[in-house]
């Protein structure tokens, strides 16, 4: 019987049915590309001698990695970016301003149940919190679908994982993630669809989903999915304007690899550096003096990760010795965050809030000395990552992030509640 | 102060510190990578033709807009040994001094010379003497005590000195 | 019979008069510090500090980071490490960070009072002159001779008077007075001067306003650019937040005070200005430019980024959209700024129009981040200098408007007069 990732396939091939191993030209929906359009698949395209795009309603671009430009070499691939999207008649033109790819293309309504989407970024993997199938792609790939409008792919095998509840208190995607890139490896997923199962999912809000489905790319998964229910559909209402087929896992469909874990004793977790999957239990490295803080990325900017480290920053003020940076995922979440008083919550706390963008992420800002330790509720703390080579990252939940940044000191973030 | 002798770069009014060295290489830790981008706006070739001794001629308000000390320190550092201008600007002026460049404030310097003239200059007289033309100007002198910071190699020195003395006194 | 500069040089000094041109020695009252700590004044101090045992005064030194803040890249990581490694070393009281705002803003929020000498590790530290003090900008080792000495030699300017006579006609501000002023008198036409401000235009200028034009009295050269105490001024001081203890120390003129020159601007006729590029000095009234296509606009710096520019930027902005070739990006001269704005719902008309807000510090005005130009971009700005690669490549453009010039032109796209969005 197929898996998530075997039925959206075929629906997008001409095939009844496909099968995991098996290669496919599929249809694609929606293609997103950020800064890499002008960094390489336009010149790609040039080189190509390339006239049009097969579909360029299926095409989004935006920038969101180095914006504003931060230097000159920054701006031309924004220009040409810009050039690209006229020249080849691109509609899904999102600019600059609105924020990162992966919030971004959700609320304007480009990823819905059962779609088929890539784009040109790791992470794009996070759009399965919707039941799409999607992936991140290079950029020789992107110019071959903009072209043809197919592309190859093989038809992933499924792994599937069931998270088994109830969640505890203060525990977010992020630990849950953590948890499980430790547990199944780095690669442990390659090349795998995986479905996040479970009665505890439905206790997770769209924010957590998208965090976990978000950091799949870690554990080398082709794609992380979860099962589209009543809270999802809420999300996606007056967002995306055309009809959609859920797509569900069949119970006995055949999955390469299964994993249970029962979450209902799980602690918030901290990835030691330099690996998403060196994650501990918080306690266990209580105490460890940080330089920096930051709340954001595409992992961890959204509304609950903003709520949350709010309620612990009120009428808190930040740690003298550190710097706690706070970057919205979206011009949206921003407004509603202001509306909220969340900005100001921050700011008075002694927080510096930034515009939407990857930024200190991958060290685009915020960057680190040599011998700095940065908390950081993103998804990745390789070496030099964020700044010097000399320095060390750890990751965690933007509630761990808030309370470690009052302290001084990685810190258990239910000591505030 | 010894006289200085060299040949000569010029350049028109208004020479601003952000075409001498751009803020965003500022931050660059090495001085002489950082020196590697002196006049990159408007004379890229500068930095690999300059010599140690050269001499800078430059129009009215040399040194304008910023008070980055980068500004005449990059020029030390690539070998510049002074500079003539119709004016300064005048924070550079403090900080070119400071850091014991001689200056000479000549009217009408920048007409009165070709590219390429070997010069020499007297501080002491504030004279600027064109060797390839066999001209001679007067310039106005610095103040003494602006001469004395110069000699002392800048004014770090001068006032460690000072300071120095009037502990030991 | 002295100048207002002549009369707080005098009071620095051991003497009970000063004349321009003098040279003198005068002790200060506070140094502020920018990144400049962390690379030429650092390295300028190893050398002094061999013979000093600390700063002169621990409570008269302020450190700001907001040059390159967060830091874009390693080596200003680097130089934030350094400074902070500086300040707790020598136990400085007034370590702002990166979280309060641009230098120039923080120090006329929090720490400039009438009658000071301050000097400060940049150019624009003129600003403070509307506040009826005595400031201005030095480069690194004068920087680290007042740090242990906490005096310097300065030459007492000769004192030009700028008078300013009229009535402010609508959308035209404190940056459209000194950009005119700046055209008149070209860019050393106020060479080591102190320009001091006066005429009955002066009490209808917003302090916001008085900040501008002190600000960028160092683009026509000034020493300094000051202001008379007036009432709008001690009002200013009475805001709770002014932590004024002790009475305050305005300096008023002499009457029979000597000045080496007059300038008067009628600003009855004056029109929103634009700096074309490459200098300050360029300016002409904006129908000469409008029309000129944009691909940037820039509402921010210690010279622009105030409560006066972002209300009538929203003013215009409310309801509208920006143009889609054009990138609207604000950042606010400091915290408290923006966080007045956010009080204010200004920070939800500009996200909603499109615009990007960031965290506050100097940004694209320096061309170290947050938006740099290519090759032949336009950037319309509220910033203070357009010289040539300031904001990024050498073929990049930038014209100096005011914030609702700023506002105007990214909505069309080009530069337009701002005065069509208020029939």
């Amino acid at each position: 019987m197929p898996t998530i990732a075997e039925k959206i396939f075929a629906a997008h091939t001409d095939e009844q049915k496909v099968e995991a191993g098996q290669i496919v030209n599929a249809d694609v929906d929606i293609i997103m590309m950020h800064e890499m359009l002008g960094m390489r698949v336009a010149d790609t395209y040039k080189e190509l001698n390339l006239e049009k795009v097969m579909y360029p309603d299926r095409v989004v671009v935006l920038l969101d990695h180095w914006t504003p430009a931060n230097s000159i070499d920054v701006a031309i691939v924004h220009r040409t970016t810009r050039e690209f999207v006229k020249k080849y008649g691109i509609k899904n033109w999102l600019g600059m301003t609105e924020g990162i790819c992966h919030q971004v293309i959700p609320e304007k309504g480009f990823v819905w149940p059962g779609a088929l989407i890539v784009g040109t970024d790791s992470h794009t993997c996070t759009y399965g919190a919707f039941g799409a199938f999607s992936t991140g792609i290079g950029s020789t790939d992107a110019a071959l679908l903009l072209a043809e409008g197919k592309l190859w792919f093989k038809v992933p095998d499924s792994y599937k994982i069931e998270l088994q509840g109830p969640v505890p208190p203060y525990i977010t995607g992020k630990d849950i993630i953590l948890k499980l890139i430790t547990e199944i490896g780095l690669d442990g997923a390659n090349y795998q669809s995986v479905e996040f199962h479970g009665d505890a999912i439905k206790e997770l809000s769209v924010d957590s989903r998208m965090t976990i489905c978000n950091m799949a790319i870690e554990m080398g998964g082709k794609a992380g999915i979860i099962e589209p229910d009543e809270i999802t559909l809420q999300w996606l209402q007056n967002r995306v304007k055309h009809d959609f087929n859920v797509i569900t896992a069949d119970p006995d469909a055949n999955y390469s690899s299964e994993l249970k874990l029962n979450i209902n004793a799980l602690e918030p977790q901290v990835a030691k550096p330099h690996s998403p999957g060196n994650a501990v239990p918080v306690g266990d490295i209580q105490g460890t003096k940080i330089d920096q803080a930051f709340i954001g990325s595409c992992t961890n900017g959204r509304l609950e990760d903003l709520r949350i480290a709010a309620k612990i920053l009120k009428n808190n003020k930040v740690h003298k010795d550190i710097r706690l940076i706070i970057t919205p995922a979206s011009r949206e979440i921003y407004l509603q965050a202001m509306k909220e008083g969340l900005i100001n919550i921050f700011i008075d706390s002694g927080a510096l809030v930034t515009h939407p963008t990857c930024g200190v992420c991958l060290g685009i800002f915020g960057a680190l000395a040599p011998g700095e330790v940065s908390l950081s509720a993103s998804n990745r703390n390789f070496i030099g990552r964020q700044g010097s080579r000399d320095a060390q990252i750890y990751l965690a939940a933007p509630a761990t992030v808030a309370a470690s940044a009052l302290k001084g000191q990685i810190t258990d973030p239910r000591e505030f509640f | 102060m010894a006289t200085i002798k060299g040949k000569i770069w010029k350049f028109g009014d208004n020479i601003d510190t952000d075409v001498i060295i751009p803020g965003r290489y500022l931050t660059i830790r090495d001085p002489i990578q950082m020196a590697s981008h002196t006049f990159e706006p408007i004379r890229p070739e500068f930095v690999k033709k300059v010599v140690k001794g050269d001499i800078i001629v430059g129009g009215a308000n040399f040194g304008s807009g910023s008070s980055r000390e980068e500004a005449p320190f990059v020029l030390k550092t690539v070998g510049i040994a002074a500079i003539v201008a119709e004016s300064f600007a005048r924070i550079f002026y403090r900080n070119a001094i400071n850091l014991g460049i001689p200056l000479l404030e000549l009217k009408n310097a920048s007409h009165l010379f070709s590219e390429g003239d070997t010069v020499e200059i007297n501080f002491e007289e504030g004279i600027i003497k064109n060797l390839n033309q066999n001209t001679s100007y007067q310039g106005t002198k610095l103040p003494k005590f602006l001469m004395e910071l110069i000699d002392a190699g800048g004014a770090i020195l001068a006032v460690k000195q000072r300071i120095k003395q009037k502990k030991s006194s | 019979m002295s100048t207002i500069v002549e009369k707080i040089l005098a009071a620095h000094t051991s003497k009970e008069k000063v004349e321009a041109e003098e040279i003198i020695e005068a002790e200060v009252d506070l140094v502020m510090l920018t990144e400049q700590l962390g690379r030429r004044i650092y390295r300028e101090w190893a050398e002094l500090s061999e013979v000093v045992d600390g700063v002169w005064d621990k409570t008269k030194i302020v450190s700001v980071l907001d040059h390159w803040v967060p830091a874009p890249h390693i080596d200003a990581a680097e130089i934030h490490k350094t400074c902070r490694e500086f300040v707790k070393k020598y136990d400085i009281l007034h370590r702002l960070d990166m979280f309060s705002g641009i230098c120039h803003q923080v120090m006329v929020e929090k720490f400039v009072k009438p009658g000071m000498l301050v000097v400060g590790s940049d150019s624009h530290t003129v600003t403070y002159g509307a506040l009826n003090a005595f400031s201005t900008g030095l480069g690194a080792t004068d920087i680290v001779i007042c740090m242990a000495t906490g005096q310097n030699w300065f030459k007492v300017p000769d004192s030009m008077k700028i008078i300013l006579r009229g009535n402010l006609p609508p959308l035209v501000f404190g940056k459209d007075i000194i950009l005119k002023l700046i055209a008149d008198l070209g860019v050393e036409g106020a060479a080591y001067k102190s320009m001091e401000f006066s005429g009955p235009t002066v009490k209808e200028l917003s302090i916001d306003s008085r900040l501008t034009i002190s600000n960028m009295s160092v683009e026509a050269g000034a020493k300094c650019g000051i202001f008379p105490p007036d009432e709008k001024l001690m009002e200013y001081f009475r805001n709770p937040q002014q932590s004024s203890n002790g009475s305050l120390k305005f300096v008023f003129p002499d009457s029979n005070a000597k000045y080496c020159s007059e300038l008067e601007l009628d600003v009855n006729k004056l029109n929103p200005q634009v700096a074309k590029p490459h200098s300050p000095e360029n300016s002409v009234d904006v129908t000469e430019v409008e029309g000129t296509a944009i691909n940037q606009g820039f509402i921010g710096s210690c010279t622009n980024g105030r409560m006066e520019d972002y209300r009538i930027a929203a003013k215009i902005l409310k309801n509208r959209q920006t143009h889609p070739d054009v990138r609207l990006i604000i950042t606010p001269a400091s915290r408290d700024i923006y966080l007045q704005c956010l009080n204010e719902g200004l920070m939800e008309i500009f996200t909603e129009s499109g615009a990007m807000i960031t965290n506050s510090t100097c940004g694209a005005c320096i061309g170290g981040h947050l938006g740099i130009l290519a090759s032949n971009e336009v950037c319309i700005s509220t910033s203070n200098r357009n010289f040539q690669s300031r904001m990024g490549h050498p073929d990049s453009k930038i014209y100096l408007a005011n914030a609702a010039t700023v506002a105007a032109s990214v909505i069309k796209g080009e530069i337009t007069d701002p005065r069509k969005f208020m029939k």
